[in-house]
């Protein structure tokens, strides 16, 4: 991250600029089996899937509850091990990366978890840098600077001395945002991470998200229910359903009336709009 | 923003230093028998000047061989319960955590009780019988934790309730068992009931198991203090510690062995002392706030200051008779837990 540069200046370039050509995460072949005990039969498996993402590149996993999004989703953070097959960031095995420098790589932005004592926003933040440094230390100018950063990229600056208990929910999803930007990832996976949050705080977190994609080429992976936000800042899409990867691909090729009604079990009307993406309404008489 | 400097830390625990300086001074000089500053004074230069055989007044007896040694005792097990506290609730995200309320204190306890009841069927050389009992009361104390930390576990989740409902639960079976333990043995070579179940700090006491007890708190609390910025981020969750690039199944095994350690070493000497650490870590959180890098040395030192106003009250209160100190800590320690206890529920 460079110090000082004002987050508002960058518009999106162009796509063939802003996507690399190398592959920085490649999905191969991963499954996963739960089982409760040994002598039953896995209880949620997810088939052998395989996608790849480049660096600056938003994808989007969509899929109705318990289609496997979150389970991939541990599997690509690190915290699970496939079952078959592998995941590598930039050609390294990531189950196999020490904490620390799986930390270092990846950033996940999660539904935050209540916390035990309070902490300032600013102290929240600096947990990103955690993985950085040697375990006992105390921060460094460097450190100070990349969290200021990284409030101002979600526009949180003003919330720095603040209480984490005492901000709003968007705005607490935003400083979770900067945590993980803190960390100076390659890789940004989110869960959900528009849930709870009024339309215009989702579309404010989204714009932020692409414009910083673009900016510091993360390679961002979103797992959401809101399949027009998906539609609309979405690189590549992987549709979910019941364990198993349907498609992948951009928006528009995903996004067909019949292959969303058999996955969501809803009827729906999709539009192709003027700059490609796809849009769907939900039909009132179902 | 003003982030933690070594410069505010050196102060924060400068200041504390200087606290505990006074209490000590003050714990020199109340007792049974009034000693004046004066006196204390001049007993303390000759101490500096190294002309100890100048002193051979009752009162200079009374301080270098009974008070003296009584408040050293009283800062390293204040230091070591504060510390073992403050790790069990950063571990176990439970303010209310403490090796006392856990069972873990009752669970060193009978361990430090078989290791003195094994000590004279054992022939084994001075220096390793001198060091069993606090040895079988860190592997009580280690046991303990693990069978509350499962009893704690449902569905892969520590449940706070569950959690300090099998800690109560724990140290009521192993209390009784302390009862068996004490009736079926001589006591004369275990100490008392009371010592064990309520703490006390008037035994005798030998300079080796002083220094024993200074190192293994100097190696514990550096163990845990090590781990101090991976406790921080374990306050908001194991999952979130773990995505930050902490290794969570490492820190959790050397805290949990070292407050055990703690805990051991100081229920060896003192018995089950108990609210110590739940009290001190909260006061020390609530003046400093929850950095471990901060709180870890000002709770070592707050306890060890709260442990010596305890058993200069224990020792004052009626005298010439002394009350046992775990009396007084739960005097001051249950009421609070309640109020901790109604505000966490509210």
């Amino acid at each position: 991250m460079s110090p000082g540069r004002s987050s508002a200046a960058p518009l999106t370039p162009p796509e063939s600029a802003r996507l690399g050509t190398e592959i920085r995460l490649a999905v191969e072949q991963v499954s996963y089996a739960y089982s409760a005990n040994p002598t039953q039969a896995p209880l949620f498996t997810l088939e052998a899937t395989s996608f790849q993402a480049r660096p600056g590149e938003i994808v989007a996993i969509l899929g109705p509850n318990a289609s496997g999004k979150s389970t991939l989703m541990q599997l690509i953070a690190g915290v699970l091990s496939p079952l078959s097959g592998r995941i590598l960031l930039n050609g390294f095995a990531i189950h196999s990366l020490s904490p620390r420098t799986r930390a270092q790589r990846i950033a996940m932005v999660q539904q935050e978890s209540r916390l035990l004592f309070p902490a300032r926003v600013w102290e929240f933040v600096m947990q990103g840098r955690h993985a950085h440094g040697r375990s006992l230390r105390f921060e460094s100018h460097t450190d100070m600077q990349i969290v200021q950063d990284a409030l101002l990229h979600v526009s949180a600056t003003h919330l720095s001395d603040r209480l984490m208990d005492q901000i709003s929910g968007g705005e607490k999803q935003r400083v979770i945002l900067a945590r993980a930007l803190a960390q100076q990832p390659l890789l940004l996976l989110l869960d959900e991470p528009t849930l709870h949050l009024d339309i215009a705080a989702q579309v404010g977190l989204l714009d932020a998200l692409r414009r910083l994609s673009a900016r510091y080429r993360y390679t961002v992976i979103v797992v959401t229910h809101e399949l027009n936000l998906a539609a609309e800042y979405a690189d590549q899409v992987l549709l979910m359903q019941s364990g198993r990867c349907l498609r992948v691909g951009p928006p528009a090729a995903i996004y067909q009336r019949e292959l969303l009604e058999q996955v969501f079990q809803i009827p729906l009307r999709v539009e192709m709009r003027g700059h490609g993406r796809p849009r769907v309404t939900i039909l009132e008489d179902s | 923003m003003r982030p933690l400097t070594f410069r505010k830390l050196f102060f924060q625990c400068l200041i504390l230093a200087l606290i505990l300086f006074f209490v000590v001074i003050a714990a020199l000089k109340f007792g049974a028998v009034p000693v004046s500053l004066y006196a204390l004074g001049r007993d303390l230069l000759r101490v500096v000047l190294r002309q100890s055989s100048q002193i051979s007044s009752d009162y200079g007896l009374i301080i270098q061989n009974i008070r003296f040694p009584r408040i050293l005792l009283a800062i390293i097990v204040g230091a070591s319960l504060s510390v073992a506290g403050t790790s069990f609730q950063a571990l176990l995200r439970n303010p209310l955590a403490d090796p006392y309320v856990l069972g873990v204190s009752s669970g060193a306890a009978v361990g430090a009780i078989l290791g003195l009841m094994a000590e004279p069927l054992l022939t084994l050389p001075p220096a390793l019988g001198a060091v069993l009992t606090p040895l079988c009361a860190f592997f009580g104390a280690a046991i303990t934790i693990t069978a509350v930390y499962f009893l704690g576990r449902r569905q892969g989740q520590i449940e706070s309730n569950t959690l300090l409902l099998g800690g109560v639960i724990v140290t009521s079976f192993l209390s009784s068992i302390i009862v068996f333990l004490m009736r079926i043995v001589n006591t004369s070579n275990t100490r008392g009931m009371v010592f064990w179940l309520m703490g006390d700090l008037s035994t005798s006491f030998q300079k080796s198991v002083f220094w024993f007890l200074a190192a293994g708190f100097f190696v514990a609390g550096g163990v845990i203090y090590a781990t101090a910025n991976d406790l921080n981020i374990l306050l908001s969750g194991e999952k979130e510690a773990m995505h930050l690039g902490v290794d969570v199944r490492r820190v959790r095994l050397a805290v949990y062995v070292a407050a055990s350690l703690l805990t051991g070493l100081a229920v060896s000497v003192s018995g089950a002392v108990g609210f110590v650490g739940l009290i001190v870590p909260h006061i020390m959180r609530f003046i400093f706030g929850s950095d471990h890098r901060t709180l870890l040395p000002t709770a070592a030192l707050g306890g060890a200051i709260a442990m010596v106003i305890a058993d200069t009250l224990a020792r004052i209160v009626v005298a010439p008779n002394e009350l046992p100190v775990g009396a007084v800590t739960a005097v001051v320690g249950a009421p609070l837990f309640i109020y901790l206890l109604r505000r966490r529920l509210a």
